[in-house]
């Protein structure tokens, strides 16, 4: 059964549709995968709605069309889940159950997928680590004493150790890119928009965006397919206009223009990574790609101008958090202002409360200006240097993050740094623009390193397609983890 | 030393969308608690807002209406703060770029400058229960849109307030917008007043008045306020600036804890929501979708109608009056006559019934058909009463009730005596034939009053009218009321 777990989404789907494995066999392998895992990617195994469903699946399973029909994946914690808890990661939210159900997770559901839990995050995708969540760390598959990265790191933990086939992030400034890069799994974040936000707890509402983590650029594409599309109940939402992505891998990619930004290859970049994903260029090169250099001369300003617009939002979305409504109440309050600040003194974490005040300190009346209404101009300052870039070239390559996984409990002590390491991928939230995570080698201590592409607006073709490309030609993304698979 | 009083409105209109400005739920006024609300607009976790267009094309409306530009571009921001009542913690509300802006009110000769429109969403309600002596929030109210109208400080005396409001509320009312109830609470005022000695070009420190839930309760919070001041800056004490609580028991106003210690409300754009632009063919149509106001139409009831003013402004005091006024007098009813209708019968049964002229059972067909039938002399007035206050809870056929009642004007004794009278006058030979033992002069002359009366009459009572008659007996006398 075990090399049921080496397939990919794609592959399981048609073996189950064949009738080589049923539904309710895959879901008991993938229950018992992350019950046994010691990675902690689970915050809830819903191990009988999983079973229920996988039964009423498999009787459905002549009318079946989707590729994804009876696969087993997991849901971030910050994706709301009708009936079963969502907790973000936070003490806050108790044992909050939505009455309500995500759009794209509803939409996936209608498609077949069938979900075995929800997986372990930062608290309210607040941090690079997925250290901060309330339920304790995320062990990376590939070290154990090393971080998943975050904030999607369960979700990128369950993929990555061969738990489950795919499984739904949310990327604010890099949280499924990163995750997927230091677990050397596939990513992608969609153009801002393109995927219902719908059920996706908000921590940053500009720039979150639901995506897939995944095998491979072929399942993500395949799981885009499903979710992406305009959602009346989105007002932000839209239709992603890029055809449909799974019919579109060819693996050609003659003609199509790389750029290289210059800055992102500087200062503070492991040489490592550097040389693993400039390799990325050679392999597209070699399948007629063309490849340019060019600058980006706006990387010193990504990271204040993320955090601070960032935490601005979050600290006016998180405030409904306040013990009157659900979720978590402290107890021995006396009147209304000590139950707020009791519930969320008590109930968000430090890195929260960090972000909360940084938040509400550049709103605050007299620092608006100078902090969030400067952000604003910055953000439209990045977004052109992405519209100049994208005149002389189709995609962007990058690193994803400047170095491999750190240790756990490096990061917690010096949150700056922490910040810091997000320099690659926040800018393409801030300008909207669908980014891409894939692995494209190895370190020396056998940790996955990642590249990213970044397209403009609705380019997930062109994204995926480069990267299946690199895939037909690499098999770094085929590589699990030692204690991934339990054989 | 003379004072001056300087007043600025802020004024929150309900809009009377069927659903609320960012989810599909009723607006409806009441209900048990928290039964007009879904996770969106009680603001769980994950849900998100969407505008309702219906809001932007009221307050489009509304703006249109008060002569105000209308912002092509414009923008939903966010207004933080903690309160049980508003479960986000945030209002979605408009500070930098609102809808409406720059407007004007004419007001007996006097314009007021309106300052600007803005959309929001309304928040819930906390109620007290002070037998368990807790707070239960009712989340019904929230998210029922609203329209904020902030004038500039123009009123000098709560006549101009009223006079302002009463406008405001009328134009409102036309434009389909808000039903303006104060006692629902669908339109709530905040005054914002200061003193200075007259003739002075400075502004004194204002105080914002809330909880004026009638006009008269703002004609005396202005008159105590501004009294208060006067007496603080002549005791040589200073005025604070703060928002106070119109006390309408006590008749005094007192100053209110705010919200928060620190009022900094934290605006920044609503991410959640898109900038929306106005096309000219969007603000176009809806201008040219704009309905005469009471104003047009009482010049105009007077110039087409000859109609006095106080029936123009009886007529055009609620929109749905006016409106059923207009169909009346479309359907052929004398304008005068419909007047008298709608400023008698109309307004008294609707009085009895405590009933908005909106919710009328009683349709205009039926009432210019009862006009006609009294017109044409087949009703008397006091009879067509009757048959009104009969068909008005149903909006009954007015003929067929006459006919099944035998109310007719022909079985009004007075009519068919007044018929018999002149057919006999006028058929001398027949009444001669007759008495002389024809009996045909008989069939004859009941044709004559029959054919008189348009063959609606009773035959019965022809009959026997004219046998009496030709027998010698006088006319019946005539009877003033209707036939019981």
């Amino acid at each position: 059964m075990n090399e049921l777990r080496t397939l990919t989404a794609l592959e399981l789907g048609a073996a189950i549709r064949r009738g080589d494995v049923s539904i309710p066999e895959v879901t008991v392998l993938a229950l018992n995968a992350a019950e046994s895992a010691p990675h902690n990617a689970f915050i809830t195994l819903a191990g009988a709605e999983a079973m229920r469903r996988a039964e009423e699946l498999q009787k459905g399973l002549g009318d079946a069309s989707s590729p994804l029909y009876g696969v087993p994946m997991a849901i971030k914690d910050n994706i709301c889940t009708r009936g079963i808890r969502t907790s973000c990661a936070s003490k806050i939210l108790g044992d909050f159950r939505p009455p309500y159900e995500a759009a794209a997770s509803a939409k996936l559901a209608a498609a077949g997928a069938l979900s075995v839990g929800k997986t372990n995050m930062d608290e309210f995708a607040m941090g690079s680590t997925t250290e901060t969540s309330f339920y304790g760390p995320v062990k990376n598959p590939w070290d154990l004493s090393r971080a998943p990265g975050g904030s999607s790191g369960g979700s990128a933990a369950a993929v990555a150790s061969r738990t489950c086939w795919y499984a739904l992030g949310s990327d604010t400034g890099g949280s499924i890119r990163q995750p997927a890069s230091y677990c050397g799994v596939t990513g992608v974040k969609p153009t801002y928009g393109t995927v219902s936000r719908y059920g996706l707890i908000a921590y940053a509402s500009s720039l979150d965006q639901i995506g897939p983590l995944a095998r491979d650029a072929a399942d993500c594409a395949a799981v885009l397919d499903v979710i992406q599309g305009r959602d009346p109940r989105d007002g932000t939402s839209l239709d992603g206009r890029y055809g449909h992505l799974l019919e579109g891998l060819t693996g050609d990619v003659r003609g199509l223009k790389i750029g290289l930004p210059v800055d992102c290859f500087g200062d503070g970049l492991d040489g490592e990574v550097r040389r693993a994903v400039l390799a990325v260029a050679d392999v597209l090169k070699s399948r007629g790609a063309e490849v340019v250099e060019l600058p980006f001369p706006v990387m010193e300003y990504v990271v204040p101008t993320y955090y601070i617009i960032a935490a601005a939002e979050a600290s006016s979305n998180l405030s409904r958090f306040d013990g009157v409504k659900y979720g978590w109440r402290a107890e021995g309050y006396d009147g209304l202002t000590d139950l707020y600040n009791k519930t969320r003194t008590q109930g968000f974490g430090m890195e929260v409360k960090r972000r909360i005040l940084l938040g509400t300190f550049v709103l605050s009346s007299g620092y608006y200006d100078a902090y969030y209404r400067k952000a604003l101009q910055v953000k439209a300052v990045i977004k052109e240097a992405f519209d100049r870039a994208f005149e002389s070239c189709d995609l962007l390559l990058t690193p994803v993050a400047p170095a491999t996984a750190p240790r756990l409990g490096e990061s917690l002590s010096d949150p700056l740094k922490m910040y810091l390491s997000d320099v690659y991928t926040v800018s393409v939230n801030l300008a909207g623009l669908p980014g891409l995570s894939m692995p494209c080698g190895f370190d020396l201590s056998g940790l996955p390193i990642g590249a990213q592409l970044i397209g403009p607006h609705f380019g997930e073709g062109r994204l995926l397609n480069a990267a299946h490309a690199f895939q037909l030609d690499t098999d770094y993304h085929k590589r699990a983890p030692k204690g991934g698979i339990t054989a | 030393m003379t004072w001056e009083t300087v007043i600025g409105l802020e004024t929150h209109v309900e809009l009377a969308t069927k659903t609320k400005i960012f989810c599909s739920c009723t607006t409806a006024f009441g209900g048990d608690p928290n039964t007009h609300c879904c996770p969106v607009c009680t603001g769980m976790p994950g849900t998100l807002p969407v505008l309702n267009k219906r809001v932007l094309e009221f307050a489009v409306k509304a703006g249109l209406a008060l002569n105000c530009s209308i912002t092509r571009y414009t923008k939903f921001d966010r207004k933080n703060y903690f309160y049980p009542d508003l479960p986000k913690a945030y209002q979605i509300s408009q500070l930098y770029l609102p809808i409406c802006r720059d407007g004007r009110v004419d007001i007996g000769g006097k314009t007021v400058r309106i300052h600007e429109l803005h959309m929001e969403e309304d928040a819930g309600k906390l109620v007290h229960d002070p037998w368990i002596d807790q707070t239960r929030a009712d989340y019904n109210r929230c998210g029922v849109p609203l329209i904020e109208i902030v004038t500039e400080p123009d009123f000098r005396t709560a006549e101009e307030v009223i006079a302002y409001l009463e406008k405001l509320k009328e134009t409102l009312q036309y434009l389909g917008v808000s039903d303006c109830k104060m006692q629902e609470g669908s339109l709530r005022c905040d005054v914002n007043l200061s003193v200075r000695p007259a003739g002075s070009g400075e502004l004194g420190t204002r105080t914002e008045m809330k909880n004026l839930s009638s006009f008269k309760a703002i004609a005396r919070a202005i008159a105590y306020e501004a009294n208060r001041q006067i007496e603080l800056i002549t005791e040589g004490k200073r005025v604070v600036q703060e928002t106070r609580r119109w006390d309408e028991n006590k008749d005094a106003t007192y100053a209110m804890r705010s919200k928060e210690n620190a009022q900094d409300y934290r605006y920044f754009p609503e991410p959640d929501i898109p900038p929306v632009r106005l096309s000219e063919e969007y603000l176009d149509a809806l201008r040219a979708a704009l309905p005469e106001l009471a104003g047009a139409k009482r010049a105009r009831y007077q110039a087409d109608y000859s109609l006095p003013e106080y029936d123009c402004q009886m007529i055009t005091s609620d929109p749905a009056l006016a409106a059923f006024f207009e169909d009346t007098v479309a359907l052929g009813a004398p304008p005068k006559q419909a007047a008298n209708w709608i400023m008698g019968q109309v307004l008294a049964a609707l009085s009895a019934r405590a009933m908005e002229p909106k919710a009328m059972p009683l349709t205009p067909p039926t009432l210019a058909r009862l006009i006609a039938l009294v017109g044409e002399g087949r009703l008397n007035r006091n009879t067509a009463v009757k048959v009104f206050e009969a068909v008005f809870d149903s909006d009954g056929d007015v003929d067929a009730y006459v006919r099944e009642h035998g109310l007719e004007q022909i079985s009004d004794a007075s009519l068919v005596e007044d018929v018999v009278t002149r057919v006999l006058a006028s058929n001398p030979k027949s009444v001669a034939d007759f008495r002389a033992g024809k009996d045909k002069a008989f069939g004859f002359l009941v044709g004559q009053v029959m054919r008189e009366l348009k063959g609606k009459a009773d035959p019965r009572a022809v009959n026997e009218r004219l046998r009496a008659r030709l027998a010698g007996e006088g006319p019946a006398p005539s009877r003033g009321g209707p036939r019981e």
